[in-house]
């Protein structure tokens, strides 16, 4: 039922019967050929209609190649529970258990372009839920770290990310107030785990230059993004970034 | 009589029935949603009104038995009805994203009017049956529902609500049985008084007890590995929950700077419906495990202030108390609404929150904030409004429906006025983007200085704000130089940003926590500008300051900004629109298409009947039922919002006025069959005279009269406030049975239908009465109902033609 590997074959195991055996499965579908793929190209087109529609200031109009390429790869149907995977590519949030939600595409896709990771960067992301951001992160070629509170949320997002291949997915399942300090310092976090404050633990554990992004918004609607940067003198700034751009005047602009 | 007392007790349950399932919904869903779907729900008394238009004749052949089935039917269904509601997976929070939602709203709608339908074609029929005695009949009916409201109030102090709704099972099966009796049959009254017992009984009490959405706070804080409830209590305020959670902590510290490693001690979470949570904090004396409650942006009025003596405005679980404690106040007040989460910190976990209720600086007052400041003759150097909704629901916009006297300029200018010399005012809002609470806290807090007579409101202010928090500090005497230094500094040492303060340069803004310009600078500039006017009539938002008159605070939504909306054609543009606010305007015109069908439905039918008579036009009936229809609730709900101010409590305000509105009408309606007869030609317009007379004088004295009695202990106010209502309510009672009186006897097949209209009127008054004093005030609505009282004496005021021809 789950797709059946990674759909891009990067030679990334140590073993080399490993990669083998992988080039194997996957080579056939090089171009992410599964019974959801021009379900995943058509999600895609929609989320650069909204950000072209509704970009302008600090929010993006433009997303970046990579991020939109990850999302082209991801296979967002199984990250969702089996009854709605008819919905998995709509732009929509969709319930996961647990009164958490797998979010909408253009936030993820958002969130994941506010992050500006360089190749190979190393993510933390506390709230694993369903694992999709997580497998976004590790397409576009990061080490992942995610902490689920949540036991049975991230069991399963545990084996579901191990099924399908994501093995540079680690997750936790525990309290993300202190971060992963083992594999500290992180190029960006997303926090998505409603939150009132913004742990110092995580900030510390943000590399210089890196940031952190951290959704608000009641359940099925994020409201803005809160943007941590951390400046290279070590001072930390926050920005707020809306999905939707505003201008806050109507007439004198 | 027995028959009258039937009816009472019929709308006693089906009032009380509406008002706890308000409360069943608050818990289960959020109280926006709970008022949408009983507002719906209430339409179930318009379609009484087109049933009976059909159902008429066969009903009445077998009156009293038709009577008691269906009190029998409202009983059955109150429960059961409501028990598969229950079932249905609806999740609000989805309803923009998928219609499956709708269909399941539609579902509960639907389930939820079949009781009120019950109810109310009962009360029909025996105005049907009783043409001669309406205004009893209506009498009964009204006295019965201001008990109900009255009665659920107190029983929901004392029991669980599941229990309510058995209560008021076995009331209807009391009214059937009375019914019954009163043609003397005894056995069948007994074996339905009998039956009453498993009828309430008989469901489990999981099948009735709410479940709350999975989405609420409380919900996910009980995810939480070792979190779980300790202790629970309800009442009509809310259900209380205390939650503690061992393993991971709840860390609760709204404000908290990003500089600070502090980070609060063990917590108990506190949620009233399963929201809105506030922290009870461990303290055992030592005021170092509690530091982090020197780096919260509420702190910075203890650097200016030396040991003030403060006031506390909403306590709740002590954070706020805690602080003042920290900082060595020497009086603290602590005011708090919820005398049973004073309960929790005081009694069941006092020590845990180390007695700080009980401490010899702290007095608890269990009041309303704003009509507790109202009532004082003390002054304080600091008064804290502290900061109790939660962070998720305030940026979804959740309370946009509900009234806050405590952020209205007149609740400003008298915190101001309470302030000792060199006192300040602290109001700390979460910040939000793109920004509205604050811009309306600062339009608020200038208005309130000038009005005060106070000018350069520029001096006098200070914004300070963190990444998700914003405290404004407001003073009747300038901040001098010193002042700004140590304010300076103490931002600098949290990171915190400067917004506004006397002598800010715009490049001091936006620091560490920034928005893409600085928005707040710029608009705190605008706002103290003489670009004024221009500026808050051109923002997005609806940054008006609130008033009493219109004491909407968390009301943003401007409808200029729909056409814009509309353009956005993702559903990203959603964001704008504060949830609260959407509900509404979604409810209005579901309603108003419902009652139309309900009203236009039976038309056909009655061209027919109405052949036959010579009575006044349909069109002229109906337009009076809705426009008396209207207008009740209009008055209703608008001096329900002014009594509130006057006697605190939001409970006592409900119960006096209501209760006060509903036993006067009832009384009025008793003697409207005197009136007519005394004046046939003259009584609704006399009523109406007298409407327009009472309503124009209150609208004029009462809000200066109110100020100087404030003080008064609320038994009192309570006098005064139902002495008032009387006479009002009294003469509102009479349009009503007059107008029904007049149609039964010139066209009584037009009955049923006015009684339709009239309650389809009041289901669509209730919305549209919220919405236009968010958007005009309680003295526009006030002003509206007078009119269509006007309206309605010209439309049936004076007899056209000779009465009673058709007798």
């Amino acid at each position: 039922m789950y797709s059946t590997g990674k759909e891009r074959a990067i030679p990334r195991l140590s073993s080399v019967v490993a990669t083998v055996a992988l080039l194997l499965v996957v080579a056939p579908q090089a171009v992410a050929v599964d019974a959801y793929s021009s379900d995943r190209l058509e999600m895609v087109r929609t989320i650069e209609a909204i950000a072209r529609e509704v970009g302008g200031g600090a929010t993006p109009s433009v997303l970046g190649m990579d991020v939109l390429d990850a999302m082209r790869r991801t296979p967002r149907h199984a990250f969702v529970p089996t009854y709605l995977q008819s919905l998995a590519y709509a732009d929509r949030p969709l319930p996961i258990g647990y009164g958490q939600t797998i979010s909408q595409p253009y936030i993820v896709a958002l969130m994941t372009d506010l992050l500006r990771l360089a190749p190979g960067g190393r993510a933390l992301e506390i709230g694993t839920g369903s694992g999709y951001q997580a497998a976004v992160l590790a397409e576009l070629g990061h080490d992942v770290y995610t902490i689920e509170i949540v036991p049975d949320l991230a069991k399963q997002a545990a084996k579901r990310l191990s099924e399908l291949g994501y093995d540079k997915v680690r997750v936790r399942e525990g309290d993300g107030y202190f971060g992963w300090p083992d594999a500290a310092p992180f190029d960006g976090i997303v926090v998505t785990a409603a939150s009132q404050q913004i742990p110092p633990p995580l900030i510390d554990q943000l590399k210089p230059g890196g940031r952190m992004v951290i959704p608000i918004g009641a359940a099925f609607l994020t409201q803005e993004l809160i943007l941590v940067e951390k400046l290279a003198n070590g001072t930390v700034r926050t920005e707020a970034v809306l999905p939707v751009s505003f201008v806050p005047l109507t007439r004198s602009q | 009589m027995p028959l009258l007392a039937a009816v009472s007790l019929l709308s006693l349950a089906a009032i009380a029935y509406e008002i706890l399932l308000t409360r069943l919904f608050s818990i289960a869903l959020w109280h926006h949603f709970a008022y949408m779907i009983i507002s719906l729900a209430l339409l179930g008394y318009g379609a009484s009104g087109t049933f009976l238009v059909f159902a008429k004749h066969r009903l009445l052949s077998r009156f009293h038995t038709s009577f008691a089935a269906l009190a029998v039917s409202f009983g059955v269904a109150a429960i059961g009805c409501y028990a598969l509601v229950r079932h249905l997976p609806f999740n609000p929070l989805e309803i923009i994203w998928d219609w499956r939602q709708q269909v399941h709203l539609a579902a509960i709608y639907l389930l939820l009017a079949v009781p009120f339908f019950a109810a109310a074609s009962a009360i029909a029929l025996v105005l049907a049956a009783w043409p001669a005695r309406i205004g009893a009949v209506y009498r009964a009916d009204l006295m019965g529902a201001g008990l109900g409201a009255l009665g659920i109030v107190a029983a929901l102090f004392v029991l669980p609500p599941e229990d309510c709704l058995r209560i008021i099972a076995a009331f209807a099966f009391g009214a059937a049985a009375l019914a019954l009796y009163s043609v003397g049959r005894r056995p069948a009254a007994f074996a339905i008084l009998l039956l009453a017992v498993p009828a309430a009984l008989a469901w489990p009490q999981t099948s009735l007890t709410p479940m709350p959405s999975p989405y609420k706070t409380l919900s996910l804080a009980l995810n939480v590995p070792g979190a779980r409830i300790v202790a629970e209590r309800t009442s009509p305020l809310g259900r209380l929950t205390v939650v503690e959670s061992p393993h991971v902590p709840l860390r609760d510290a709204p404000g908290l700077s990003l500089a600070s490693t502090l980070m609060p001690p063990e917590q108990l979470g506190i949620f009233t419906d399963g929201e809105g949570m506030t922290a009870v904090t461990r303290f055992g004396g030592d005021f170092a495990a509690v530091a982090y409650l020197d780096e919260l942006t509420t702190a910075l009025p203890y650097h200016l202030l030396d040991r003030p003596a403060t006031l506390v405005l909403g306590a709740g679980g002590g954070a706020q108390v805690l602080q003042a404690l920290f900082h060595r106040a020497p009086r603290i007040d602590a005011v708090e609404l919820n005398a049973q989460l004073v309960d929790f910190v005081r009694r069941d976990f006092d020590d845990f929150a180390g007695h700080i209720y009980a401490h010899p600086a702290v007095s608890v007052h269990v009041a309303e904030a704003r009509s507790f400041v109202e009532a004082s003759d003390a002054r304080w150097d600091l008064i804290q409004v502290a900061l109790l909704d939660s962070f998720a629901s305030s940026a979804a916009g959740v309370q946009a429906l509900s009234e806050s006297p405590i952020y209205t300029v007149e609740a400003f200018q008298t915190y101001l006025r309470h302030l000792a010399p060199g006192g300040m005012l602290a109001v700390t809002r979460w910040l939000g983007s793109p920004p509205r609470d604050t811009l309306k806290l600062l339009a608020t807090a200038i208005s309130a200085l000038e009005a005060n007579g106070l000018g350069s409101a520029g001096e006098r202010m200070v914004l300070l704000h963190n990444w998700n928090t914003a405290t404004l500090l407001v003073r009747n005497d300038a901040f001098s130089r010193d002042e700004i230094a140590l304010i300076r500094r103490f931002a600098a040492e949290r990171q915190f940003d400067l917004a506004w303060f006397p002598g800010i340069r715009r490049e001091d803004t936006n620091r560490y926590h920034r928005m893409a310009k600085p928005t707040l600078f710029d608009a705190t500039a605008a706002l103290l500008g003489p670009a004024r006017s221009a500026f808050v009539d051109d923002y997005r938002f609806d940054i008006r300051p609130a008033t009493d008159d219109r004491p909407f605070f968390f009301q943003f939504f401007r409808w200029a900004l729909l056409p814009e909306l509309a353009t956005i054609q993702s559903r990203a543009g959603l964001v704008y629109l504060d949830s609260g606010y959407l509900v509404l305007a979604l409810a209005l015109p579901q309603a108003v298409a419902a009652a139309a069908v309900l009203i236009l439905l039976p038309l056909a039918w009655l061209r027919r009947a109405e052949r036959a008579t010579r009575a006044p036009g349909r069109i002229r009936v109906a337009l009076y039922f809705l426009a008396i229809g209207l207008a009740f609730l209009f008055i209703e709900i608008a001096f329900i919002a002014r009594f509130s101010l006057f006697l605190g409590h939001p409970l006592s305000a409900i119960a006096v006025t209501l209760a006060g509105f509903l036993v006067s009408a009832g009384l009025g309606s008793g003697v409207s069959r005197n009136i007519a007869t005394r004046w046939p030609q003259m009584a609704i317009v006399l009523a109406v005279a007298a409407i327009a007379t009472l309503g124009t004088f209150y609208a004029l004295v009462l809000p200066h009269a109110f100020g100087a009695m404030m003080g008064l202990p609320l038994a009192a106010k309570s006098v005064i406030a139902i002495g008032l209502i009387a006479p009002l309510g009294f003469a509102m009672g009479l349009p009503f049975p007059l107008g029904l009186t007049r149609v039964s006897e010139s066209a009584p097949a037009l009955l049923p239908w006015a009684w339709g209209i009239n309650g389809c009127a009041s289901v669509i008054a209730a919305v549209m009465a919220t919405l236009l004093a968010m958007h005009f005030g309680f003295t526009a609505l006030l002003v509206l109902a007078l009119g269509l009282y006007a309206a309605a004496a010209f439309l049936l005021g004076q007899e056209r033609r000779p009465a009673r021809s058709s007798a």
